[in-house]
């Protein structure tokens, strides 16, 4: 990574955990499609500033617990509140500002296949009549800031899988929004196009300090989150002293459906459930 | 077992016939409320209407020119082959237009918008459009709709047009009669009540098509296969739908405007 980012101003202040309300808050929520509950009475909060992994193997409900964040899905029961609002019952069109102050990463990247990738990126700002010229400036800083400026004119179908991740990381932070949310971003990538996507999810973090919400199945990339921090002046990311972690990334798991484990890297390391040690080992 | 599968079949059919209506109903009221994406409606409006009006043309006049044989066919046996004009246009602009453009539209468009909103639900297109805080609904499916209703109409007019034209061809042509008297009786016995029903059920034929294509797209499920199984539907039931609604349409307009 070389470039620096600039299409919006870097927070020169973390915002840490601890310092307001939590940005998304799961009280008792549980949701079923027709079968057992995929997600059952599960709990947690993000703070700002926080970088929460939730993690598990594939089919325990990380996909579907991201969808309840931004009201894709609504929960049987229980409470979510985002941005301090509750959205389990809000009706749908309540929902788009809300959505709109999020940036959502989906698995596959997920970009629109009849659009270019400028007009991929710029989605969110063509809907809202920004005029062309500031749309090209941001769209073209947003591609920069993944490194994929060249890609401007193209459509999705001449992208590679790690690129397409790369333009949907771009059209997720084009609006600077208050919470990311990161669906299985590695998912089906090469070891290198991997480190690649986290290298700019690290960037992200120590550089916007956008609180975010990261699922995944691989505990390599929680790891990288954990233990790597941006370098502005380097332009990559860079290794943290042995010993240290990110203070503000912490860990979710799931067991079928269940919250099992809520904590820091240490406490996931050091705890005793046999599900969490199996999934480490 | 077999009793429980009755149970579950017929649940679906309500649950989807539900369903439906609620889609219908919000799709409704979206033509009505701000935002309206005029450049999404434009777009929709070429594809469905310029895409559609070769097939229309050549169902059209065939129509008519099948028309046309089988009426002259059966008058000459009363001495009257010169109401085939006065038959044909009647036929072509009661029933035969809007009911046949609007099965041909809905075979051409109805599948395609199915398959591609399906398309866009599997591969989380739409998700993502939520995501980023804009309606699918009004993005998508309402200048769909609006788009298969405007055009429709027109299409019905053109298809009107070439039915009696195709009916003239065949009359002076084939059947070797007057094509003056045959559209003189065409123009003589059409009256604006048969002209108010030829040009109100193309209005109700293309929202079926439009709103039972979107509907089936975006609840697709179960990846390409489902893709499949979204575009069939969408044909069979806009097709099904269009004929059924025309009958009731027919009953109920007849009642308005008794024929003399």
């Amino acid at each position: 990574m070389s470039h620096t980012p600039a299409f919006a101003q870097p927070d020169q202040d973390p915002n840490l955990p601890g310092d307001a309300g939590p940005v998304v808050a799961f009280r008792n929520v549980s949701i079923s499609f027709n079968g057992p509950p995929v997600l059952d009475d599960v709990s947690f909060s993000v703070a700002p500033g926080e970088t929460r992994v939730l993690l598990g193997p594939a089919g325990v409900g990380k996909s579907v617990l991201l969808k309840l964040v931004n009201g894709l899905l609504r929960p049987d029961a229980g409470s979510i509140r985002l941005f301090d609002q509750e959205i389990a019952s809000m009706p749908e069109e309540r929902l788009f500002p809300l959505r709109a102050r999020t940036g959502m990463v989906f698995q596959e990247g997920a970009l629109f296949d009849s659009l270019t990738v400028r007009d991929n990126v710029a989605y969110q700002l063509i809907q809202e009549r920004v005029p062309d010229s500031e749309i090209d400036r941001r769209v073209r800083d947003a591609l920069r800031f993944v490194e994929l400026e060249e890609t401007f004119g193209l459509y999705p179908a001449s992208l590679s899988g790690g690129m397409r991740r790369r333009v949907a990381i771009a059209r997720a932070l084009i609006s600077q929004p208050e919470l990311l949310l990161y669906d299985s971003p590695t998912g089906g990538l090469d070891p290198l196009t991997s480190t690649t996507i986290m290298e700019l999810i690290v960037k992200e973090r120590d550089v916007y300090h956008t609180p975010s919400l990261m699922v995944t199945h691989r505990i390599q990339d929680a790891l990288i989150l954990c233990n790597h921090r941006f370098d502005q002046g380097l332009g990559r990311m860079v290794l943290l002293p042995k010993g240290q972690t990110d203070p503000g990334t912490t860990f979710l798991m799931l067991e079928e459906g269940r919250l099992i484990f809520d904590g820091t890297l240490h406490e996931l390391v050091k705890s005793q459930n046999p599900f969490v040690r199996e999934f480490l080992a | 077992m077999a009793i429980r599968m009755i149970e579950n079949y017929a649940k679906n059919i309500v649950l989807t016939v539900q369903d439906y209506s609620l889609f219908a109903a919000r799709a409704f009221t979206n033509l009505y409320r701000p935002p309206i994406y005029w450049p999404e409606f434009l777009m929709q409006a070429d594809i469905i209407g310029v895409g559609s009006l070769l097939i229309v043309i050549l169902s059209g006049v065939s129509t008519g020119g099948v028309l046309a044989l089988q009426s002259a066919a059966t008058l000459s046996s009363f001495g009257a082959t010169a109401v085939t004009g006065q038959f044909v246009a009647l036929t072509m602009i009661r029933e035969l237009g809007p009911v046949l453009t609007g099965v041909m539209v809905s075979g051409r468009n109805a599948s395609s918008m199915a398959s591609e909103l399906g398309s866009m639900v599997v591969t989380e297109q739409i998700d993502a459009m939520r995501a980023l805080g804009v309606d699918p609904m009004r993005k998508l499916v309402t200048p769909r709709i609006a788009a298969s209703i405007t055009m429709l109409l027109f299409l019905t007019i053109v298809a009107d047009a070439c039915g009696i034209f195709g009916g003239g061809l065949v009359t002076v042509f084939m059947n070797h009669q007057n094509g003056t008297q045959y559209l003189d009786m065409a123009w003589e016995h059409l009256r604006y009540p048969d002209i108010i029903q030829g040009l109100v059920k193309p209005l109700f034929f293309g929202y079926i098509l439009g709103s039972i294509g979107c509907f089936y797209g975006m609840r697709t499920t179960g990846g390409t296969q489902g893709v499949g199984r979204s575009t069939i539907q969408a044909v069979v039931w806009s097709s099904v739908l269009i004929i059924f609604v025309d009958f009731m349409l027919t009953q109920l307009l007849l009642t308005l405007f008794p024929p003399l």
